[in-house]
This record gives C-alpha cells, sequence and structure tokens, in this order.
C-alpha cells in the first residue's frame, strides 16, 4: 500500500496517543517520538496531537517553543550538540567547537545543506569530569579533541549509509 | 559502567533491599520517624528535610498519591546522579519503594533529564528485574495492598524542570514553568495528587538508613547536617569524579583528596552557587555553612574570573524560563554588565548599581533559578574586583 508521509504520521501519532493515554500528561512523550522519528514537530503534527488531546494547537506550540530538545523547524538527521557549560568550556570546548565548523561547513545554529548535521550548543550535560563533551543524538562523546572530531562525523555518516543500504 | 573517577562509596556496599526487607512490615509513621531520626535532609541542594515532605505527603488526604524521584540533574558541575543511576540504580528504586509505602504511594516516576537517554536501557532492565522479584508491582514482598510501581519519564532540555514545581509541570504536559507555592506539590502535586519530589541521592540514602539504621547515618557529618554527601568535582585538579564525604567536610580537605590544593577559588553549588576565594578554603560544606547539591567547580591560578562569571550568565540567560521579570530581565542586564567590565568601560558606581539590581533579584524572584542566579556575580564582584575593574583588550 501506498502511503504518503502525512497518512504515516497521523497512524503514528494515533499509535502514541494510545499507548501513553489521551491527556494532557502524554503531550511531551508523544511529542519525543514524533521528534526522534521525524527529526521535527511540524504544524500540521502540532494540529493533529491538539485535537487527539482536545487542546487547543497554540498549547501544543507552547510546549514545543520551551524546551530546547523539541523543534519545529527542520533538522539534520544527526544533531551534534556541544556543551558550552563551564568546566567543559575550562576543558577546551572552544577549539572543539571551530573545528566543529570547520568539518562540517556550517556555524553553530544551522544545518548542513544535505539535511545530514544539525550543530548546537547546549548546557551543561553532567560530564563535567570528562570534558569537553558532546551529544550526537542520544549518544554521548567525552574528552572530545579538535583532531577526534573528523572521526566522529565519519562515524555518522558511515552508520548512515549502512542504515540506508539494510533497509 | 561508568568510569568515573571516585573514592569507596557508601552504596557500592549496601546489600540489595536489605532496607526495603526491614520496613516491609512497619507502620509508615514508623518508617516516617526512622528517617526523621536520621536529619536526612534533601540532597539536591534545598536541603529540606525528607521526613517533614513525606510526613505532609502522607498526611494529605488523597487515594492516588506519586513519588518522583528527581534525576534532572541539571547543575552545572553536577553529575553524581548520573553515576549513582549507572551503579546503583536498585537502591535507587529501592528508596523510592520504601518511600511509597511511607506515604501511601501507588505511582512513582524518575524524571530522567533527556541527556542521560543513554541510561535508559540498563534502568528499565533493572526495574524489570524488580517487578520479577516482587520488588514492584502488587503486593510487594507479600504485604497486603501495597502495590507500587514505577515509570521512565524523560526531559526534554530544560534546566528550570528541575525545580519542583517546574518538573511537575513538565510531566503534566505543561511549559516547564515553575508554580507558586502554596500549594506544595505534597499536597497538590502531579495531576492535584500528593507528590513527594526526592533527589535520586536522597532516596539512595534513604535505602541505607533503612538498612543500617538512623544511628549509623548520624554517626556522620555534622549536627545539623548529618551524614554522607556525594560531590561532583570537575575543573582544575588532577582527578575529578564523584566523591563521597561527611557533611561538614571544609572546601581544603576535598581539594585535598581531588588534587587540587593550588586553586584560586571553588565554585560551591553550581552555578546558582557561591565563589569561594583561596583564603576561605577552610569553610564547611553543610547546611550551617555552605549548603550545595554537591557541585564543586575547582578554578586554577591562570583562570580569569570574568570569564568564569560570564559563562554562568549565558548559561542562566538561556536558561531562565521568562516568566518573571526580575530573572528573565535581571539575568540579561547583569550579562551585559560584564561585556561593559570585559571591554573596560564598566564604572564602580554602575558595578554597583548591577550589584544592587543582583540582589533584588534574589529576593523578587519567583523560584529558586532567579533567587541564586545572581550569586556567582555578587561573590566574584565582592572577592576579585581587582580582577574586573579598568582591563584593557
Amino acid at each position: 500500500m501506498l502511503t504518503t508521509e502525512r497518512e504515516q504520521m497521523v497512524s503514528d501519532i494515533n499509535g502514541w496517543i494510545e499507548e501513553n493515554g489521551p491527556d494532557r500528561s502524554s503531550l511531551i512523550p508523544v511529542l519525543q517520538e514524533v521528534q526522534k522519528k521525524y527529526g521535527r514537530i511540524t504544524s500540521f503534527s502540532m494540529q493533529k496531537i491538539a485535537d487527539l488531546l482536545g487542546i487547543h494547537p497554540v498549547e501544543v506550540y507552547g510546549v514545543v517553543s520551551f524546551y530546547s530538545f523539541l523543534n519545529n523547524k527542520p533538522h539534520g538527521r544527526f544533531v551534534i550538540r556541544l556543551c558550552q557549560t563551564i568546566s567543559c568550556e575550562m576543558a577546551g570546548k572552544a577549539r572543539v567547537a571551530r573545528q566543529l565548523e570547520n568539518d562540517l561547513g556550517i556555524e553553530f545554529g544551522q544545518t548542513t545543506s544535505d539535511g545530514m548535521f544539525t550543530l548546537e550548543w547546549t548546557s551543561c550535560m553532567g560530564m563535567c569530569d570528562k570534558g569537553p563533551a558532546m551529544m550526537v543524538n542520544d549518544q554521548v562523546f567525552t574528552k572530545v579533541t579538535a583532531e577526534k572530531v573528523h572521526n566522529i562525523i565519519e562515524g555518522c555518516k558511515q552508520s548512515f549509509s549502512a542504515f540506508s543500504f539494510s533497509s | 559502567m561508568d568510569t568515573a573517577q571516585m573514592n569507596s562509596i557508601v552504596f557500592s556496599t549496601a546489600s540489595p533491599d536489605a532496607g526495603l526487607k526491614s520496613v516491609i512490615e512497619k507502620n509508615p509513621a514508623d518508617i516516617i520517624k526512622l528517617i526523621g531520626d536520621s536529619g536526612l535532609r534533601g540532597r539536591g541542594g534545598a536541603g529540606f528535610p525528607t521526613s517533614m515532605k513525606w510526613r505532609f505527603a502522607s498526611e494529605a488526604k488523597n487515594d492516588e498519591k506519586n513519588i518522583v524521584c528527581n534525576a534532572d540533574e541539571g547543575e552545572p558541575g553536577t553529575f553524581k546522579d548520573r553515576l549513582v543511576l549507572s551503579e546503583y540504580a536498585d537502591i535507587v528504586f529501592e528508596g523510592m519503594t520504601i518511600a511509597a509505602l511511607a506515604v501511601g504511594a501507588q505511582k512513582g516516576i524518575l524524571y530522567l533529564r533527556g541527556e542521560y537517554t543513554f541510561l535508559v536501557a540498563s534502568l528499565e532492565s533493572v526495574l524489570a528485574d524488580r517487578r520479577e522479584k516482587n520488588l514492584l508491582g502488587k503486593n510487594i514482598l507479600g504485604r497486603d495492598g501495597f502495590d507500587f510501581d514505577i515509570e521512565i519519564r524523560m526531559g526534554v532540555g530544560a534546566y528550570i524542570c528541575g525545580e519542583e514545581t517546574a518538573l511537575i509541570e513538565s510531566l503534566e504536559g505543561q511549559r516547564g514553568e515553575p508554580r507558586n507555592r502554596p500549594p506544595f506539590p505534597v499536597d497538590t502535586g502531579f495531576l492535584g495528587q500528593p507528590t513527594v519530589v526526592n533527589n535520586v541521592e536522597t532516596l539512595a540514602y534513604v535505602s541505607c538508613i533503612a538498612a543500617k539504621g538512623p544511628e549509623w547515618f548520624k554517626g556522620f557529618g555534622t549536627e545539623k547536617s548529618t551524614g554522607l554527601k556525594l560531590f561532583s568535582v570537575s575543573g582544575d585538579c588532577e582527578k575529578p569524579g564523584v566523591y563521597e564525604f561527611p557533611m561538614g567536610v571544609t572546601i581544603a580537605e576535598l581539594l585535598k583528596a581531588v588534587e587540587g590544593e593550588g586553586a584560586k577559588a571553588v565554585q560551591v553549588g553550581g552555578a546558582s552557587g557561591q565563589c569561594v576565594p583561596a583564603e576561605e578554603f577552610g569553610r564547611r560544606v553543610c547546611y550551617e555553612d555552605i549548603a550545595t547539591g554537591g557541585s564543586i567547580i575547582v578554578f586554577g591560578q591562570e583562570r580569569d574570573m570574568l570569564c568564569v562569571v560570564k559563562n554562568f550568565l549565558e548559561f542562566f540567560v538561556e536558561e531562565s524560563c521568562g516568566q518573571c521579570t526580575p530573572c528573565r530581565e535581571g539575568n540579561a542586564k547583569l550579562l551585559e554588565g560584564i561585556e561593559l567590565l570585559e571591554k573596560g568601560k564598566c564604572s564602580m558606581t554602575y558595578l554597583k548599581e548591577l550589584c544592587s539590581l543582583g540582589e533584588t533579584m534574589q529576593l523578587a524572584s519567583k523560584c529558586g533559578l532567579g533567587q541564586s542566579s545572581p550569586n556567582v556575580f555578587l561573590s566574584v564582584a565582592k572577592h576579585f574586583q581587582c580582577e574586573l575593574m579598568g582591563r584593557i583588550n
């Protein structure tokens, strides 16, 4: 059966709401699922979730815009978040940041044109004893150095192509 | 296995579920008294007596009550809960179960920060194992009518959600904006039900106290700050990591253990804590002197304290929920002041005005974030004024 991405999304959202229960306290877990699978939370999905939970879509937008791990703008397949807080700063995050920009060809807050990588800052991620630290999606990298950045990025690309070929 | 550096921590010697088994027959009031006798206070930083929270929730009239474990560890420089949850998750869940028995709760929620998603698989398997052993579920350990289970909910990257009412808002599917108190969560918490919110470390110590007795715990620490405390140490020292010390340990003793003796200053309590200069390293970390959730950041001699304050204030500008004016506008104003100082263009009169703005924020902000965010600015302005004024770039 041929389904459009929208139809797929509606059926996913229905499933997640059924799983978590049709009340407001399910909102964030459902948004997290949408974020994880689709990389962003579109106006369409916000409207759909609002309808199913019986709340105004602006309520959903208010939540999406509040939390830094939820986005309504397109994000790359790999979201790289470098810790900008004090212990990682003292451990040398500035050079890692510079090299991430060099190797990805984008600045912080941007996404590569092929849609693969988004580069962002994040606040303290609890890896202060092993800084500089960064996350690539849910995976945590510690004691990152400027010269290790290249291999981390290559690792992402390889895992993506392995995934694409196998599926 | 988390490879953090650590000294010997009491959790590593806890025998599995000895605490829960020893209180399973007791009535709630006796369990609350046991924790009260130990003098345990909240280890997240605020230091509210744990037994009082439990008593209020236990006395609240409602058929449905909740135990929330606050694992939204977001204070800069804090990572002890990461270690506790990766190595000793069992005793945290055990502590939640003891709390449930004491207050009559059926539902437990571990609110885990999104950055610790890598811990979820192992935590879920610990929970499954506990269900299998009847340490969670129906009629736990054969106690009739004692039903309790725990689910994991993920945070979404908001520091403010470590504040307990913001955390509850987030659980309810709202923006993480702190509530006015009262009412307190112990009577009107998650979904309006009585809810106890305890820190990961607090709950782990609950299990140890239940197993070893209140006298054992009181054997450590000072009169008003009993027991042991975990410290997350980072920054300019040879051995960063998680360390356990009795409450009342001096900063100098801490620095010795982590080999950071030559430090110029130490930030105690993370971004919301205070900056302690070398001449005050004899001060003690406890409720009588410097209270903290356990974040210790060491600054070596070569660190520029203005950069330190700037980093912290950038953090607060980013993480303020924006709900109340003193915090939303005040932090931005302080950061502007720092940029002036950086350029060497701040008059002493203006610095004093900024300090007085900081004091206003401490008084007028709605929650702990804005009440404590000016601390670091004020302490650096006091102790390191020589580094701030008349800078030439």
